[in-house]
Formats: C-alpha cells, sequence, structure tokens
C-alpha cells in the first residue's frame, strides 16, 4: 500500500470514556550531557506506542545517517529537532512532547544538559509538576547533577525522579545504584525536594521504562511509566485567596466594561466583595463571563472576563483580590537564576515582568551568590550566566505579588535588559523588603529615548516665563511634586536656585542675565537627553533668548509656558519686595519696570494666575503633557 | 454554518454533556492557557494579526479568539496567505466564517509570484512554498506593519515545531533563530521588540491534534467540509492521493482520476495535500479513525518530504 489507507475500526478499538478524564502530568527531563534525557523520553514514547508507522520509518532511516548507535534505532534523534543537535548529537534546546496511557497524559519537556543551556533547561522545568534527573551510573552525581537539582528546588519543584542511567555499564550493581541513591537523597534533602523515587535503567533498552528489569532483579520499586501514572502531585492552589492579575481591560461598547485574566488562585462568585490592588479600591463582582458561558462562580486556572458592581478605574498590571491582601512594595528580595551571557550589573535598570505588570528595576545588592559543588553561599559582585544567587531589588513603582513559594504565578518574574531585550535573568520573590535607602545608581551608555522609556515618559523642557512675582516657581514646583507622585523622573532648575550654585559668578548686567539663561538652557538640554523633564522656571523676557534655548532641543521637546500674571497683579502681591526696591531707584533695569518684557508670541500654554489657582494651573499643564503623550 | 453531526453515537454524545469537560478537565486548561496567551497578544503588540490557513487548527483558533474578546470582537484582523491553489471548497469556507463573525479579513497572494507564473507543478513545491507562501507572508507583514502575527502551529506537529517557544521571536528580515531563542518561563513572555523585529505567538503550542478534533467536536466548531469522508475525484502520485480540485492539474501520461471516498487530515494548496481513503462522515467517526491511526497527519503534506530538515529550515526563512 503506498499511500495511507485508514484503518478498520473494531468496537475494542473505540475509544473510552474515561479516558478523557484523563489528568495531564506536565514533567522535565534534566541532568548532565550525555547521561541519556532524549534517549529516556524517545524511550517512553516508543512504548506508550505514541510513535507512528510514518515516524518510525523515518527513525529508522535517520538512525542509520545520522545516529550515535550503530544504526540500531537511535531514540534521541525523536527529540534532537533541531539541525544543530543532529549534527552534533546533542539537545541545545528544550523539546515539547506528548505521549498518553492508558491512565494519564503527559507534556514531557526534555532540556539540554550542557551548562550554557541552563536557561532552557529552566524554560521546561519552570511549568512541570516533576522532574525527571538522570544521572550515568558511572559518574554518579556531577556538577550538573547539583545545578539542575537546584534549580528545580527553586523552581519549586518538589517531585523528582532520579534514574540512575546507564546500569548495563557497571554491571547491574545494586551496591552503587545505593551509593549514588545516598548521595542524591542527602541534597535533596538539603535543597527541600521531598519526593525522591531513585529507580536504575537501562534507557536505549527499556529496562525498568515500562516492564520491570529481568536483569535487576534486587530492584522492587516502580518503573518510571508506573511512578508517572501514580505519582500525587496536586497542590491546590484553588484554595488559597483569590488573586487575578488583570491582563486586559474589554470596552466594546460604552455598556460593557469587563477585566480580562487567568485567576492565578483562589475561587470567586458573583455578588463577592473584592479589592483592586495596588489603588485598594473595593466592589462587588457583578458577572463572571467564561469560555464556556456565564457562571455564578470560576476558580484558579480560569481564563474569565468579570464585571465589576462599581465604576472604579482598573487598569492592566493591576490585581483583583479578595481575602488576605497581598504584598504590595517596591522593595523586595528574590532568588534569581542569571540567564544573558551579559553579566549582572548592580545598579543597572532592568524590566521587570511580573504576572501581567512590568516595571523598571534595580539590582540594588547581591547578597551572596550559590557556589554549585558546595551549595555554599558565597560573597560576590554580579552573576554570570547560568549562575544562581540572591538579590535586594528596587522598583520603579509598587509591585503587587505574594511569595513564590505561596504562588508561583504571583511570585515569579523575569527581567529583561532593556537595551538587547534578551532575558536576563529568572526570579522568584522570597521576601518583602522595606524601602531601602541607599540605592546607588550606574551610569548607561544609552540614549535618551532608552531612558525615557524606562521613565515612561518623553524627555522635554517646560520653560516658565514671566515677570517677577508672577508665580512661575510655586507652579513649576507643584508640577514637579505631580510628576514625582506619577512616578515620572524630572528636575527642577529654579532661576534663584541656579544663581546659588551654577551661576553664582553672575552678576545682574544684561551680558549676565544673558548667560544665566544660556547656561540654564544647557542644563535643560543635558536632563533632556537623560530622558528627564526639566523644568525651568526665570524671568526670560527677551524673545531671542528663549528661542535660543528653544534651538538647544529638537522639535517637540520645547514647551514654553507663559505665566501671563498681569503687572499691577505682581507688583501688588511683590513676595520678595523687588517691585518696591526698583520703583525707589534700588534696582536698575528691572524687568517690567525700566526693562522691557516681550510677551512670548505663541505660547504652547498661558496661564493667568489671577485667574486660575495654583492647583488648576498645575493640572493645565499636566494635562497638556498626558494629550501631547509626553506622559 | 455547517452542520456537523455531532450525535451520532450515544457514548460520544455523552463525553460533550454536562459539566464533564468543566474547569479541571484536560481541553479546558489548554483553552484556558490558549486564551491567556490570546490576551498577552492583545495587549503586548503595537498591530497584531492573526494568521488563518482555513484549517482545522485556524477554525480552533478563530473560536478561541472569538471567547478570549466575548462579547467584543478580537482586536486584531485575519490575514489569509492565499496561493491560488487552496481548495474551492477552502476559499468560500473562509469568506463565509469571516462574513458571519464579521470579522476584518485581509487576503494577500504574492503578485510577483503570479506574474511569474509560479505553479506548484513546474516549480516543484519547495520553491513553490517559498514563493508563494514564505515570501508572500513576509510581504503581507511588511506592507502592513505587523509586529506580531498569531498562527496556529502545535508542538506536536513537528519536530523543529517542538522545540518553538509559544512567543517566537523574529529578527528585522523575519528570521528564527533556533540557536538562541529566549527563554520562556511560567506564563511570562517577553515581547519586547526592537523596530522593525517581530513576534510569531503559538497559542496551540501544547495542543494534540486528538485535542484539536475533541474541542472541535465539544464546541461544535464549524471546518471545511474536506475532513469529511466523501466522494472525490483523485488521482495517486508519488505515493499519495491528489484531489483533482480544478482544471489547472496536469495529468500524466496514464492518471486518470477515480471517484473515491477520501478525506484530508490537513488542508493546504490541493496539489501539496495528500488524501486519506476514509469512510468517516462524521466528527465523532473522525476522532475514532484519529485514535487508531498509525500515521501522522503530515504523512499527506508533500512539502516536509523535500529534506529531513526542511521544515527548520522554511521556519528559518520565515514560513510559519
Amino acid at each position: 500500500m503506498s499511500y495511507h489507507e485508514a484503518p478498520t475500526i473494531a468496537a475494542s478499538d473505540a475509544p473510552r470514556l474515561d479516558q478523557d478524564d484523563r489528568p495531564t502530568l506536565r514533567f522535565v527531563t534534566c541532568g548532565s550531557v550525555d547521561d541519556g534525557k532524549s534517549t529516556l523520553v524517545g524511550r517512553l514514547l516508543y512504548d506508550s506506542k505514541t510513535l507512528l508507522d510514518d515516524q518510525l520509518d523515518a527513525l529508522a532511516s535517520e538512525s542509520k545517517t545520522a545516529g550515535t548507535t550503530g544504526g540500531d534505532l537511535d531514540f534521541a534523534l525523536l527529540v534532537d529537532g533541531l539541525q544543530a543537535e543532529r549534527e552534533q548529537g546533542i539537545t541545545i534546546d528544550v523539546a515539547y512532547r506528548f505521549f498518553a496511557t492508558k491512565l494519564r497524559r503527559f507534556i514531557v519537556a526534555d532540556t539540554p544538559g550542557h551548562a550554557q543551556y541552563t536557561r532552557n533547561m529552566a524554560t521546561g522545568a519552570s511549568n512541570a509538576e516533576l522532574a525527571v534527573v538522570l544521572v550515568d551510573a558511572r559518574k554518579g552525581v556531577i556538577t550538573q547533577t547539583r545545578r539542575h537539582s537546584h534549580i528545580l528546588s527553586l523552581l519549586g519543584i518538589r517531585h523528582v525522579v532520579l534514574a540512575v542511567n546507564k546500569m548495563d555499564l557497571i554491571g547491574f550493581d545494586g551496591d552503587r545504584f545505593a551509593a549514588i541513591t545516598a548521595e542524591y537523597l542527602t541534597m535533596a534533602g538539603q535543597l527541600g525536594i521531598s519526593q525522591v523515587q531513585c529507580i536504575p535503567v537501562v534507557a536505549p533498552d527499556g529496562d525498568n521504562i515500562v516492564a520491570p528489569s529481568a536483569r535487576m532483579p534486587w530492584y522492587t520499586g516502580p518503573t518510571v511509566t508506573a511512578h508517572l501514572e501514580s505519582v500525587d502531585v496536586s497542590g491546590d492552589v484553588s484554595q488559597r485567596p483569590f488573586r487575578l492579575p488583570v491582563q486586559w481591560v474589554n470596552r466594546p461598547n460604552a455598556a460593557f466594561r469587563g477585566f480580562c485574566g487567568r485567576i492565578a488562585s483562589g475561587t470567586i462568585a458573583t455578588g463577592e466583595t473584592i479589592a483592586v490592588q495596588p489603588s485598594g479600591r473595593q466592589t462587588r463582582i457583578a458577572r463572571i463571563l467564561t469560555p464556556a458561558g456565564e457562571r455564578d462562580r470560576a476558580a484558579a486556572g480560569e481564563s474569565v472576563t468579570l464585571t465589576l458592581a462599581d465604576e472604579i478605574d482598573v487598569s492592566r498590571g493591576d490585581v483583583l483580590t479578595a481575602g488576605a491582601a497581598p504584598q504590595v512594595s517596591d522593595q523586595l528580595a528574590a532568588h534569581l537564576v542569571w540567564f544573558d551571557d551579559e553579566a549582572m550589573v548592580a545598579g543597572r535598570r532592568y524590566m521587570l515582568k511580573c504576572g501581567t505588570a512590568s516595571t523598571g528595576a534595580v539590582i540594588t545588592t547581591l547578597k551572596h551568590r550559590i557556589a554549585i559543588d558546595t551549595m555554599a553561599q558565597k560573597s560576590a559582585a554580579t552573576l554570570d550566566a547560568n549562575q544562581i544567587g540572591y538579590a535586594h531589588l528596587s522598583l520603579d513603582r509598587a509591585l503587587v505579588f505574594e511569595t513564590y513559594r505561596d504562588n508561583r504565578d504571583m511570585g515569579s518574574f523575569i527581567l529583561i535588559d532593556p537595551i538587547s531585550h534578551r532575558t536576563a535573568a529568572a526570579g522568584m520573590i522570597d521576601v518583602s523588603l522595606r524601602r531601602a535607602t541607599n540605592i546607588h545608581w550606574q551610569r548607561l551608555a544609552v540614549d535618551k529615548f532608552v531612558r525615557a522609556r524606562l521613565k515612561q515618559q518623553r524627555p522635554c523642557v517646560l520653560w516658565f516665563t514671566g515677570l517677577s512675582g508672577a508665580g512661575k516657581s510655586t507652579i513649576a514646583d507643584l508640577v514637579d511634586r505631580r510628576l514625582a507622585e506619577l512616578g515620572r523622573h524630572a528636575a527642577l532648575l529654579d532661576g534663584d536656585n541656579l544663581r546659588h550654585g551654577i551661576n553664582r559668578d553672575l552678576g545682574f548686567s544684561n551680558a549676565d542675565r544673558a548667560e544665566n539663561i544660556r547656561r540654564a538652557a544647557e542644563v535643560a538640554a543635558l536632563f533632556v537627553n537623560a530622558g528627564m523633564i526639566a523644568l525651568v522656571a526665570l524671568i526670560s523676557p527677551y524673545r531671542s533668548e528663549r528661542e535660543q534655548a528653544r534651538q538647544r532641543v529638537e522639535t517637540g521637546e520645547f514647551i514654553e509656558i507663559h505665566v501671563a500674571t498681569p503687572l499691577a497683579e505682581c507688583e501688588r502681591r511683590d513676595p520678595k519686595g523687588l517691585y518696591r526696591k526698583a520703583r525707589a531707584g534700588e534696582l536698575p533695569a528691572f524687568t517690567g519696570i525700566d526693562d522691557p518684557y516681550e510677551r512670548p508670541q505663541a505660547p504652547e500654554i498661558t496661564i493667568d494666575t489671577s485667574e486660575l489657582s495654583t492647583d488648576a494651573a498645575c493640572e493645565r499643564i499636566i494635562n497638556y503633557l498626558r494629550d501631547n503623550h509626553y506622559l | 454554518m455547517l452542520d456537523i453531526p455531532t450525535t451520532a453515537e450515544p457514548a460520544l454524545a455523552e463525553r460533550t454533556s454536562g459539566e464533564q469537560l468543566h474547569a479541571a478537565s484536560h481541553l479546558r486548561r489548554l483553552e484556558a492557557e490558549s486564551i491567556h496567551i490570546l490576551r498577552e497578544t492583545a495587549a503586548e503588540f503595537r498591530k497584531p494579526v492573526m494568521l488563518y490557513s482555513i484549517g482545522k487548527d485556524s477554525s480552533v483558533l478563530l473560536h478561541l479568539a472569538m471567547k478570549a474578546f466575548h462579547p467584543g470582537k478580537p482586536p486584531f484582523p485575519l490575514l489569509h496567505v492565499d496561493t491560488t491553489w487552496k481548495f474551492r471548497e477552502m476559499i468560500s469556507f473562509r469568506d463565509r466564517r469571516a462574513r458571519e463573525l464579521g470579522i476584518d479579513l485581509i487576503v494577500h497572494t504574492n503578485n510577483d509570484g503570479l506574474r511569474q507564473g509560479i505553479d506548484p507543478f513546474t516549480h516543484g513545491s519547495a520553491r513553490y512554498t517559498d514563493v508563494m507562501k514564505t515570501q508572500a507572508l513576509r510581504q503581507a507583514l511588511d506592507l502592513h506593519g505587523f509586529d506580531a502575527a498569531i498562527g496556529g502551529a502545535r508542538r506536536d506537529e513537528e519536530k523543529s515545531r517542538a522545540k518553538e517557544r509559544v512567543f517566537s521571536h523574529r529578527s528585522a528580515a523575519h528570521r528564527w533563530d533556533p540557536k538562541n531563542q529566549r527563554p520562556e518561563l511560567w506564563s511570562l513572555y517577553n515581547t519586547m521588540l526592537a523596530p522593525g523585529e517581530s513576534m510569531r505567538v503559538f497559542p496551540l503550542s501544547n495542543w494534540t491534534e486528538l485535542d484539536v478534533w475533541d474541542y472541535i467536536l465539544l464546541e461544535d466548531i464549524p471546518i471545511v467540509p474536506l475532513y469529511l469522508a466523501a466522494p472525490r475525484p483523485v488521482v495517486e502520485r508519488d505515493g499519495a492521493l491528489i484531489m483533482v480540485d480544478d482544471e489547472r492539474m496536469p495529468l500524466l501520461a496514464g492518471e486518470e482520476p477515480h471517484m473515491r471516498s477520501v478525506r484530508f487530515r490537513t488542508l493546504g494548496c490541493y496539489p501539496l495535500s495528500g488524501a486519506t481513503v476514509s469512510t468517516a462522515a462524521t466528527l465523532p467517526e473522525i476522532v475514532r479513525e484519529m485514535m487508531a491511526s498509525r500515521t501522522s497527519e503530515r504523512q499527506g503534506r508533500m512539502i516536509d518530504r523535500d529534506s529531513p530538515a526542511s521544515m527548520e529550515r522554511k521556519k528559518a526563512e520565515g514560513y510559519f
């Protein structure tokens, strides 16, 4: 038969009803290079009859041309799917394979053994409920076994199968198996891996994979398959308090406003009270939409859309919670597994993604690094690729989270390099910290756009011009504080303050006044290059000088704000007594009295404080920044 | 809507009833994961698009997208790369579904390829696939400036797919670098892109072919009738049964179309899609055939046969 013909179906082949609710176990295989991970997975696929005729034909022919088993079936070729892997006979990246037995479905992540691909091992392990750790019976527990077990422990995997492979190469020596087992159990105990099943196997031949091995009668425990089918890995997150990280706000029309996300823990029912974090505002659940229709309740793991009884502000990155309050902090301590070839730099800013929230984050201190062989905590300044450590982090804004051991979805994060966009590290939150007092910043060789993006703002100069006493400094000061509240990064350059420092060598001659403004404009431009919002409050009476200041930055980066309080009102206020002195002839060439103020012809914003309160003036400026996408 | 019988067998009908497949079950877990991925894509990218190939996986993907954004519409359009060699039934199904669901459908064809007269018979499947599918897809993504393309590929389909991330990074030249993929832990996806770069997103990564059919059955999802067995005109060529869907197919000496009861496990361009002899004319029958099957669905795809690593190479060049 040259083409494919569908099989005839006998009654006994019909799907059994109970097979459809078979639970799925997600597990990972790990261990060092050449310990036989891919071979074990290939063997599991083969023995579970998952492999189909055309795949077996392809395997047989590839085993002859690309195999490393002298023409016998090379099971590793079933999972080493990349050209580079087959050429080198190694595993580079994690492969996900699927098989099922009568009792369970399995998704197995077969991961690479080389230390340089540890990030791919962690990728495969992060969603696993159980790990199969392979060791070569001839080598026993080695550094890579320790590294992988340490990462499994950090990732919260409590169930391990220690598969001691290549038993045939040590003459099926039960004493040697017992010695390896004892060594591993000691280490697992230290790592908090509580459930370990040790099994002696010969992966290519199938000994103790599905069928008990006749060559190792001294082993009376379960086979790999029997253990995978029966092990209880349940840990019920639906019993914990309700947490829903908001992924997406669904607003198809004015009548519907739903909040979408996958429930991280707990259950929720219509009518129940929830709080929106970090704001803490409370409301009740109105409706619960699930993929299977509208329901009264939903539980952990479900992707739902919730509507709320009250119109309150909720956006992506917020967390809907019930019961005990989650942690909310901008300072935390976490275990880190470093991935990037570019080493960790304390003080450098990374993008942190936790749940659906993203924020800038700085590693303030590396508390220690783990020496893999001894598991000792060593002091260190940095983490290189594949190293494990414990660090304190300072975030740009408060994060809603839980510790990793309480809640994987709410306690895990990744760090992204803001320049290369590589995933630099995985983090597991250990504890929330109070705000640290000493945060050290390190300069980066980056441009203003990178910096500004980190601050979620567009850099610009807010140039406040107007008569003495018009209210420039008062408004600028309030805008500065308002920006800080919004988590934005600004710097205020006040005319009087500048004269105490950078401009203290200048007097009030025309040349010195011009130089005063020139220097302020230069400093503002430097801040803009640093990605910041620079607020400058200077009388700056001449159009030509303000125009020069505008030329120092790029188009769209200069916002001229005319604080247009009338002269009479300024003179009435006279907060520093300067008008009085000027009228008395004590201050020559005072703007507005005996020196002209050239009104801006087309300022971006005009504010008259005799009509507008300081608060309202500030709001107008903030709104302008929002409407024009500076914030 | 295509009316697919789902109640042929009392036993199978019972499977879909009541609460049996509620929250904890296997399919609902996959469904929740896929919806989470679709919403992440909508939230994190400037201009996403959903690749719609009209096949069963696309049908499931579209169904999941409708659910993810219900009662709204998915916040992205569909894109079909039309080689002009699809089965006629696929095209009419595509247009009908887009109309019924009220979704934007973008159809793109590589007009350079058409002008050069590239076809699967004279230019071979490798060249044809590169020009009319891979290059066409890249053209369409560039033309519209899409920064994320959602596709229905599954990891159980093929060995290089088994290696791919859910969020799979592409360079500005649409290239996949399989040796240097971003780590992807938990459900945290690194969606950062530099200008010109893009992401391919695979919400069905953890589904198997059987899961797809079970879900179609469970949810009563419309599919192209070509998946169900019916008498169709076929010729045997290079060990495969090829359906003569229109008069453009040149018949070789000795070839004569015969009517046979066949169905398709995968659908693509008709000259490259091998049929399966079958009498399974209902979804439950298909699922039962699937469970007893001894060959993989890609067995019928002519393009994977060119070389053992052909899929990885095509993907590296920008194929889906």
